[in-house]
């Protein structure tokens, strides 16, 4: 018990000690800091380090915008194109959604203006959530469209930006970053990666499951059919690739289990219940089927 | 039956392509308003068809998909054999230089830095090797693989150049030493974040040395070390860091920077730094 009592005083009294010595080497630190000269080679390559990761993290703020913007953006045309089930007019809003997108591709092309001369895979964290968001939105409109997914390719054609459309900026790039004239074929597309595309068509499925039963319950019993063999035919795409993806791809893949269930749930129903229930009652029985797992989604 | 003649033909379409029978067929079977809906809803038989192509499609996507991610995961096996091998060299550099903290090799710095430097040289082979794995652009996008053991590269050499001249390294000559680029358009370059990361490695092992030097009976390394982490911290200062890896590791520094004020003030305070000592007076008149 002593012992313990003058351990304690002591190191207490160690530690005041320990505190008073403090004082010194701070008064002398700051006497030392004067004695280094500003133009030391250290503190000069220093203040070039400093311009130079500034430039990079001004970068990487000004791209994370863009993609925010993206995002956004894309959000909305996703909203927009959730329309096509209650009105009868779908072409005015698939034209209505190629404007849009025409909006979402000059801020891409921003980007990669951006990314001209970089390596793209170092600011790829800053844009990435903006371009899956991007082929979320443009594979359901091609869904929409055609029934079909959309591949990587031919997402990747539209973010190919010819150098006719921006001929005066191009221009105007190439005179800032002269002795490019090579790369002039590269400087403005942007490709989106596997990894992206494969999260972006697996963000696509819950809206396709949303779109599914929405067309339910407008009395479409026809769009539910087709929805859930697309997502069947994309999940057993999804189970192809496994693991072997990336570890984003695999968390998703149980939240695209789930759109999955719901939808086959919702056609279960349709086949074995659509015979006796009134049309206009469908959308109940099924909503009432389905929000049973729907607090387990979040979107 | 209730389906008309004209849906006959896509159906045998469907069969002979393998699916599953579907809802739709089963559907389509059922009796009632259902079946004018699909009517209604679904006048096209192509249309089928076009689901089943979709399917083929969808799995033909995937394909294409998983190839070129099996590629990516090829060549990141193939670097990673590469870094396994650079690894090793390094923790051998990394023994080697450990002596120093010892008496006897605190004695002998010279020739530790020079059987160091030919150590280099294998780094130098395994660099050369590691280039030759994946497309120069994409350097970023398997970055992290080697970027552990460049930082512990970089601290290396640092570690060198500094027991040789007791001289804060440029990134130029830490690139030389690697056999490697400065800047990323000439191939595979030094990270400036690495070559930051690489000098608090350095920093803080020096706090180390400033201790262990003065144990072995060199009570003047201490002060000379002192100025020059010193420096560094004043230079790392200047610096904008944002909130990463490399800020983590800066937040750091201040406690090497302060055990190393404490042993020179522990030597200022008994008289035993020798020669140069401003501080000494100051303390002293303290």
């Amino acid at each position: 018990m002593q012992t313990i009592k003058s351990w304690f005083s002591s190191s207490s009294g160690g530690f005041r000690k320990r505190k008073h010595d403090n004082v010194q080497p701070r008064n002398r630190k700051e006497e030392r800091e004067s004695n280094i000269n500003p133009s030391s080679p250290v503190l000069l390559s220093f203040k070039s380090f400093q311009k130079e990761l500034d430039a990079k993290h001004d970068k990487y703020e000004r791209l994370v915008k863009l993609s925010r913007d993206i995002t956004i953006e894309s959000k909305r045309i996703i909203f927009l194109l959730h329309r096509v089930t209650s009105i009868s007019d779908i072409e005015e809003l698939l034209n209505e959604s190629e404007g849009k997108f025409g909006d979402v591709r000059l801020k891409i092309q921003q980007i990669s203006q951006e990314l001209i001369g970089e390596d793209t895979c170092q600011f790829h964290r800053a844009f990435s959530p903006g371009l899956q968001e991007y082929v979320e939105a443009i594979s359901f409109q091609h869904f929409i469209r055609t029934r079909s997914l959309i591949s990587l390719e031919e997402i990747n054609r539209h973010l190919v930006f010819a150098p006719k459309k921006g001929e005066a900026e191009n221009s105007e790039v190439l005179a800032l970053s002269n002795s490019q004239d090579g790369k002039q074929k590269q400087l403005f597309c942007l490709q989106v990666t596997p990894t992206d595309y494969l999260l972006g068509v697996a963000d696509l499925t819950g809206e396709l499951m949303r779109m599914c039963i929405t067309s339910i319950g407008n009395g479409d019993i026809e769009t539910p059919f087709e929805v859930s063999q697309f997502l069947r035919a994309i999940y057993d795409g999804f189970t192809y690739i496994g693991n072997t993806g990336p570890y984003e791809v695999s968390k998703k893949l149980y939240t695209l289990k789930q759109s999955l269930g719901k939808v086959e749930d919702a056609c279960y129903t349709l086949t074995v219940r659509g015979s006796e229930i009134p049309k206009h009652m469908l959308a109940d029985v099924l909503s009432s089927k389905t929000s049973m797992s729907e607090h387990e989604e979040g979107i | 039956m209730c389906a008309t003649s004209g849906r006959k033909g896509p159906r045998e379409g469907l069969v002979a392509c393998g699916p599953p029978p579907s809802p739709l067929w089963r559907r389509s079977c059922l009796c009632g308003p259902l079946d004018k809906h699909a009517r209604l809803f679904f006048p096209l038989p192509p249309r089928l068809i076009r689901v089943m192509v979709v399917m083929m499609s969808v799995t033909d996507l995937f394909s294409v998909i998983q190839g070129s991610l099996t590629a990516d995961q090829d060549v990141r096996e193939e670097i990673r054999k590469v870094v396994q091998g650079l690894e090793q060299t390094a923790r051998e550099i990394l023994t080697l230089l450990q002596t120093v903290h010892q008496t006897s090799g605190l004695k002998d710095i010279p020739s530790k830095c020079q059987k160091a430097r030919e150590h280099f040289n294998a780094v130098k082979v395994h660099l050369e090797e590691l280039k030759t794995k994946f497309p120069p652009d994409q350097y970023y996008r398997f970055n992290e693989h080697w970027r552990f053991v460049l930082q512990r590269l970089i601290f290396l050499a640092a570690f060198v150049v500094y027991l040789e001249s007791e001289t804060l390294v440029t990134r130029e000559a830490v690139a030389g030493v690697l056999g490697i680029e400065v800047h990323r358009d000439k191939g595979f370059h030094l990270d400036i974040e690495d070559y930051l990361s690489g000098l608090l490695i350095l920093a803080n092992e020096l706090s180390r040395l400033a201790l262990n030097s003065v144990t072995a009976g060199d009570y003047s390394r201490p002060l000379r070390i002192s100025s020059f982490i010193n420096e560094l911290d004043s230079g790392f200062r200047l610096l904008n860091l944002k909130n990463d890896s490399l800020r983590k590791r800066y937040d750091g520094l201040k406690y090497d920077v302060k055990k190393i004020e404490e042993v020179v003030y522990d030597l200022s305070i008994r008289g035993l730094g020798k020669g140069d000592g401003p501080t000494e007076g100051k303390v002293a008149e303290k």
